[in-house]
């Protein structure tokens, strides 16, 4: 086969084809969002199926559904979507996984479109699961096959950890040969009925495995050890990403130090036992929290070798990692730099674009909330987010996915007037509808603002779930009365109209629902732009 | 051998295309290469930049380290400066002088190309004046991959193929906006 230019993000997706996927489930979320992307491209081509989903937990339990059935089911999320699917996660090692189920989850260490750096290898250690950790394309795309292979002989999930910068950059991958599908082969209710009954059994079960994936993991041909004989006295423990940094910054050097690769959890005992006995030190470079370092310090350190990583210092503990912080850990001189630029560079933070309805939405409720002393906007994920930065300076909270509306009501419960929140119609699908009926149960003295733009704005222009008219009748049946229900169109001509309705359902002590929809600018172009091409 | 460029500018104008080009030319040159870009929220009109690394032998990094870079490519005045500290010593600038204003505190664009100059090695394209020429303002990125094209080891042959490939989908007239946009920056910055 041909060898092709890929982002990570592209060689798991691949991967997933080649390795016999039946259904891929995900929900966009950056930098995981073009391992669906790329599915739905080839969708036609493929005779698999792949879909966006409401949110990550029903994405993990309809991947679930497939390998119930027999067949192999890839689930992608960013980080902080596993948090949303930890439910289904953490009870589906229980199980007695049929069909190879791959769960991708990609990390976004120094938070470049995330609101923290979470580890998700500590998910995987929490449900006691195998995790392999690619350091670049072929790896992505070989680890993505061979982690069906685990799941299928270990009947478990298999978490496949990604890093934003191997997700988001291209490279050369050579793909192989495309295995078949599996035939149906129903799971037993037994293992799947998750009752304390047969919960017990199956946790056992899967305690009884830890000290085979030890070995597995000791036996994975994508660890690599390779000892230096003369020089002893530092080591290198590397993983993912990190690996590829440890390789730049070393390959300068004569003598390679000792280097231990580790992509494969749980830890590959043997070979880091190895490694210890021949160095006096060790220095563990891996992106993200320091996992690796943290295991092999425990409480009290490893007598008589010093380790060295982010827990001392050497490294930084936030952020993401680069070849320049290496060397320095290293302890390598820096390479002469260029003198910084004598002006100041002012930043360019990214922004709503020109035309975009969000603004309008925002000039609006902050003309209405300049007249009380005590407003508070509740905000979400999505572009409205930046609805937090100059000029509009509107929002002030961003949690996680759905937090508007809880926080909003309570808020309101706290005695905060006026209790506003702020949610993009794809969020409050993910997050939203389940808060919302929280409020409407006691009649929150709160106004939600949901901000309908048709579409999953920030990662992309993905399908959203609940817009116009289908989202006018959720509201509805939630029971939020219709009187309190207000449609409104944010454009510049209408801000006065706007402003006086948002006044009138701060006025009424009681929940009102502000359906602000104007489609995005980006998706009204793209559209024009795909009937200008026919 | 190898080339580690910076490409800089601002969302949306169109420094993936440039990587496209490049990143196809060199897999069909036989180069090894990586190309680490960024989506996502930073994509809103915001500062985006791409590491792209060229070489004959292994890359290993997805980041280019600091001080090592042989060329920064940008779309934007600015956006250039932001990334000297990963220029080598002996690394070139190659910008546009068209500045993209979406912020309010924008330093005075003399000020800016003053600072550019004094990297010692930048070659400044007026790639408005030059897409315009070439028939649409869009075209300052292919204007600006021209500029850049002698200096990177890859043959002009193989960046027109790929110019050719990304902009056919979009009708011939495009196409032939790009590769008169990519000749216009190619003899700009050969006259500089």
């Amino acid at each position: 086969m041909k060898s092709e230019v890929l982002l990570g993000d592209e060689a798991v997706a691949l991967g997933a084809i080649h390795a016999g996927l039946s259904g891929a489930y995900s929900y966009p979320g950056t930098p995981a969002s073009e391992i669906m992307e790329y599915l739905r491209r080839v969708l036609n081509e493929g005779g698999f199926k792949a879909a966006w989903c409401i949110n990550e937990k029903v994405a993990y339990e309809e991947a679930l559904g497939v390998s119930f059935a027999g067949k192999r089911a890839l689930v992608s999320m960013k980080h902080v979507g596993l948090n949303v699917a930890a439910d289904p996660f953490m009870n589906s090692a229980l199980t007695r996984i049929g069909g190879g189920l791959v769960v991708v989850v990609a990390d976004d260490p120094g938070m470049h479109s995330s609101q923290n750096e979470q580890d998700s290898r500590f998910y995987a250690q929490y449900a006691r699961i195998m995790c392999l950790e690619p350091a670049d394309h072929q790896e992505a795309y070989d680890m993505t096959r061979a982690a069906f292979d685990i799941s299928e002989q270990w009947n478990i999930p298999v978490m496949l950890r990604l890093v934003t910068r191997l997700s988001h950059s291209r490279s050369r991958v050579q793909p192989r040969e495309t295995r078949a599908q599996n035939q149906m082969k129903y799971g037993e209710p037994r293992d799947w009925t998750l009752l304390p009954v047969n919960a017990r059994r199956r946790f056992s079960r899967l305690m009884e495995k830890q000290d085979e994936f030890v070995k597995a993991s000791e036996e994975s041909e994508f660890n690599s050890l390779d000892l230096n004989a003369d020089d002893r006295s530092l080591g290198i423990i590397a993983s993912g990403i990190a690996y590829n940094y440890v390789r730049e910054i070393i390959g300068e050097s004569k003598a390679s130090p000792s280097l231990l690769k580790i992509a494969c959890y749980p830890l590959p005992l043997r070979q880091i036992t190895t490694f210890f006995d021949h160095v006096d030190s060790v220095l563990v470079v891996e992106e993200g929290y320091p996992f690796i370092e943290g295991q092999l310090k425990g409480l009290f350190g490893i007598q008589e070798k010093t380790v060295h990583g982010k827990l001392d210092g050497s490294l930084p503990i936030t952020g993401e990692l680069q070849p320049h912080l290496v060397r320095k850990a290293l302890k390598l001189d820096a390479l002469p730099q260029k003198e910084a630029p004598g002006i100041t560079l002012a930043g360019r933070p990214p922004q709503l674009c020109q035309g975009c309805p969000h603004a309008d939405t925002f000039r609006a409720l902050n003309q209405v909330l300049e007249s009380y002393a005590q407003a508070n906007v509740f905000s979400d994920i999505g572009c409205y987010t930046l609805g937090a930065l100059p000029p509009y300076s509107a929002v002030d909270t961003c949690v996680c996915m759905g937090a508007s509306i809880s926080m909003a009501k309570g808020g309101a419960d706290a005695g905060i007037y006026p209790s506003v929140g702020v949610i993009g119609d794809s969020t409050f699908a993910h997050s939203g509808l389940t808060p919302l009926l929280d409020a409407v149960l006691v009649d929150s003295n709160m106004v939600l603002v949901i901000v309908d733009n048709a579409t999953v704005a920030m990662t992309g222009g993905q399908p959203t779930a609940l817009s116009g008219d289908r989202l006018y009748q959720a509201v509805v049946g939630l029971g939020v009365p219709e009187v309190h229900i207000r449609i409104i169109t944010p454009l510049p001509k209408n801000l006065a109209a706007n402003a006086q309705i948002i006044t009138e359902e701060i006025e009424y002590h009681g929940l009102s629902v502000i359906i602000s929809s104007r489609e995005c600018v980006q998706e009204t172009r793209k559209r024009a732009k795909q009937e200008r091409q026919g | 051998m190898k080339q580690d460029i910076i490409l800089a500018g601002v969302g949306g104008q169109g420094i993936l295309s440039i990587a496209y080009v490049i990143d196809n030319a060199a897999l069909k040159a036989g180069l090894n290469f990586k190309q680490a870009e960024v989506h996502g929220m930073a994509q809103r009109g915001g500062a985006v930049q791409s590491h792209l690394r060229l070489s004959d032998e292994p890359v290993f990094s997805e980041l280019i380290p600091r001080s090592s870079a042989d060329m920064i490519l940008s779309v934007e005045p600015l956006e250039a400066l932001r990334y000297t500290d990963y220029l080598a010593p002996e690394g070139i600038v190659v910008t546009s002088r068209t500045p993209f204003v979406n912020i309010p505190d924008y330093p005075e664009l003399d000020e800016v190309l003053e600072e550019l100059r004094s990297l010692g090695n930048a070659v400044i394209i007026d790639s408005e004046a030059l897409a315009k020429e070439a028939g649409s303002v869009r075209a300052q990125n292919m204007v600006m991959l021209g500029a850049a094209s002698d200096s990177l080891f890859l043959s002009q042959d193989l960046l027109l193929e790929f110019i050719r490939e990304l902009f056919d989908p979009k009708g011939d007239k495009i196409v032939e906006t790009n590769l008169l946009a990519f000749e216009l920056g190619r003899k700009a910055a050969a006259s500089e």
